[in-house]
């Protein structure tokens, strides 16, 4: 048995859904939330699978969790709020999985669990559920993580597995050795000691996510594809941190100093798949441009001068809180609305 | 007497709870957000501030009727800083540590606008014992909210109460609570919840109300 969806139209009576009508031009497209989502969630899959190889199986346990987690706060909250619960479009699932490719593999479940419901019941349902969040949920919670600085940068080499078992890592592993990633070398003023062919395919240390550079552009050109998202936002952001790091390098010469900027830490994932989020980036494609560009230019400044060697999470952070003056003030002009497209 | 006694308690009730300076007038902002890290600072920095006020509502009574309009703000500063110095040398020979982790905010009590505001919005038009109980209330309500920021921020950012551990080596604090984001946080969550009780305070009361009125309609 399974109801029609209805939904309440204009004058107050109730539709089935089928007979929604979209906005303007009223083309009829096969895109919802649901097959968007699921668009991310599989464009990601590749770079998730790549960290379980290189981390071992318990890279699957943390993103169970957060997903897991993030799924039932979501159907929680909208239970209690008695708003409709809406888990099925899988935007609560990609939060979770978001998270996890931003945590490190040895991670203590219960951080994941706190990420996941301050995710989504702080920064999403809070502010009225999806599509009325002013920042990303899943960074915004990996920020509020940082609440524990010390498990939040404990990256392991990438030879070192982890059991699907290994409920605490931290905790009982007497053998757990941390090591250096790329950023912190580049952080140091150095040149990181693993190669840049290792980089590109991820060979390095760093969270779940992010190491394996060319599986994430793969999954970025595949969105791109499939016109999930915009060229604007992702070359604007890369674009800007090759062309200020490789103008004033830190070590090394440019190129090399430049490519590792952008190859090591989260760059790809956050340019590709986090800034690129529809509910907290411009809707104009020169908004877009300007905020990819502010993206990029924040990280540099983080990673130069910052207290973190990373500052993707936060310098996206801080461009989504900009989000609706970029939207205000860089409307296209209206057809027939003078020079400036305003009376 | 009796009256009077019970309208001074209305008015205390009222700054500690309907009316509070903080929780309600959103005043105070800043020491609200800088000093709630520890319970023992928020308690300090409330009497400090409810000393002062009573004394400067008290005062600004007692000569609302020789200041001058167009100066009275002016007016206003020169008592009120009076005061703060007052307490602030009485802190600095009494309580030496409290005074050093409250640093700059207690001289900074001369620009709270809470105590801007009782001043011009109460003790500049009110009797004296009726603008000293006014301070009274409003330091109360103003420590109160203090008290209860800082309780949540220490518990939960430190593991701690007034500085005495309560959860043992194993807990791992939050520090997120203790730093400054952790302060906007913990006040937004006290003020929606504030906000969420006088809303349901609200619709009860109009449900009474259309519950007595279609009883009188009955009637008829």
């Amino acid at each position: 048995m399974k109801e029609t969806p209805t939904v309440k139209s204009v004058s107050g009576v109730e539709v089935p859904s089928l007979l929604t009508v979209s906005p303007a031009p009223h083309i009829h497209h096969p895109d919802s939330t649901r097959t968007i989502m699921l668009d991310v969630i599989f464009a990601l899959v590749p770079a998730a699978v790549w960290g379980a190889y290189v981390f071992g199986l318990r890279v699957l346990l943390v993103i169970l969790t957060c997903v897991g987690s993030a799924v039932l706060a979501e159907a929680l909250t909208q239970k209690l709020l008695r708003r409709p619960v809406t888990i099925a479009d899988c935007s609560a699932a990609l939060t979770g999985f978001l998270l996890a490719l931003n945590l490190p593999v040895t991670v203590p479940l219960w951080m994941c669990v706190l990420g996941a419901a301050f995710a989504i019941i702080v920064v999403k349902q809070l502010f009225g559920g999806i599509g009325k969040n002013f920042v990303n949920p899943a960074l915004a919670a990996r920020v509020f993580l940082f609440s524990w600085p010390t498990e939040m940068t404990f990256f392991t080499a990438p030879t070192q597995r982890f059991g699907l078992f290994d409920f605490s890592v931290l905790a009982d592993g007497v053998d757990v050795v941390s090591t250096a990633t790329p950023l912190s070398a580049l952080k140091a003023g150095a040149m990181p000691d693993v190669s840049l062919f290792d980089m590109i395919f991820g060979e390095v240390g760093g969270c779940i996510g992010e190491v394996s550079s060319i599986l994430l552009i793969a999954g970025g050109i595949y969105l791109l594809v499939r016109r999930v998202i915009t060229w604007h936002i992702p070359a604007a952001y890369i674009g800007t941190v090759a062309v200020i790091t490789f103008f004033f390098p830190q070590g090394g010469s440019s190129t090399a100093f430049m490519l590792a900027e952008i190859f090591s830490g989260g760059l790809l994932l956050g340019a590709f798949f986090m800034a690129t989020d529809y509910t907290t980036s411009p809707v104009t494609p020169i908004g877009r441009l300007v905020y990819g560009v502010g993206c990029g230019l924040l990280t540099v400044l983080i990673r130069y001068f910052g207290g973190y060697p990373e500052g993707v999470s936060f310098s996206i952070l801080m461009m989504n809180t900009l989000v609706w003056y970029l939207d205000r003030y860089m409307r296209p002009r209206w057809f027939g609305g003078g020079k400036n497209g305003r009376k | 007497m009796r009256e009077k006694g019970r309208a001074y308690l209305a008015q205390i009730k009222a700054g500690i709870l309907d009316n509070n300076p903080v929780l309600v007038q959103l005043l105070g902002m800043c020491p609200t957000l800088a000093v709630t890290t520890s319970v023992t600072n928020a308690i300090g920095m409330g009497l400090a501030a409810t000393a002062v006020l009573i004394c400067s509502n008290l005062f600004i009574s007692l000569l609302r009727k020789f200041i001058p309009k167009q100066v009275r703000i002016a007016a206003y500063i020169v008592i009120i800083s009076g005061f703060v110095t007052t307490v602030e040398l009485l802190m600095k020979a009494y309580f030496p540590a409290l005074d050093r982790a409250l640093g700059l905010f207690i001289p900074l009590i001369v620009v709270n606008c809470i105590i801007l505001a009782r001043a011009e919005a109460f003790a500049s038009k009110n009797a004296p014992i009726a603008s000293m109980v006014d301070g009274l209330s409003m330091g109360l309500g103003f420590t109160a909210a203090l008290v209860l920021i800082a309780t949540v921020r220490e518990i939960l950012g430190a593991g701690s109460f007034c500085g005495i551990s309560l959860f043992g080596e194993a807990y791992q604090p939050a520090i997120i609570f203790i730093l400054p984001s952790g302060a906007f946080l913990t006040l937004g969550f006290i003020l929606a919840a504030v906000q969420k009780v006088k809303n349901v305070q609200q619709d009860r009361q109009k449900m009474r109300c259309t519950e007595c009125s279609v009883e009188e309609e009955g009637a008829e």
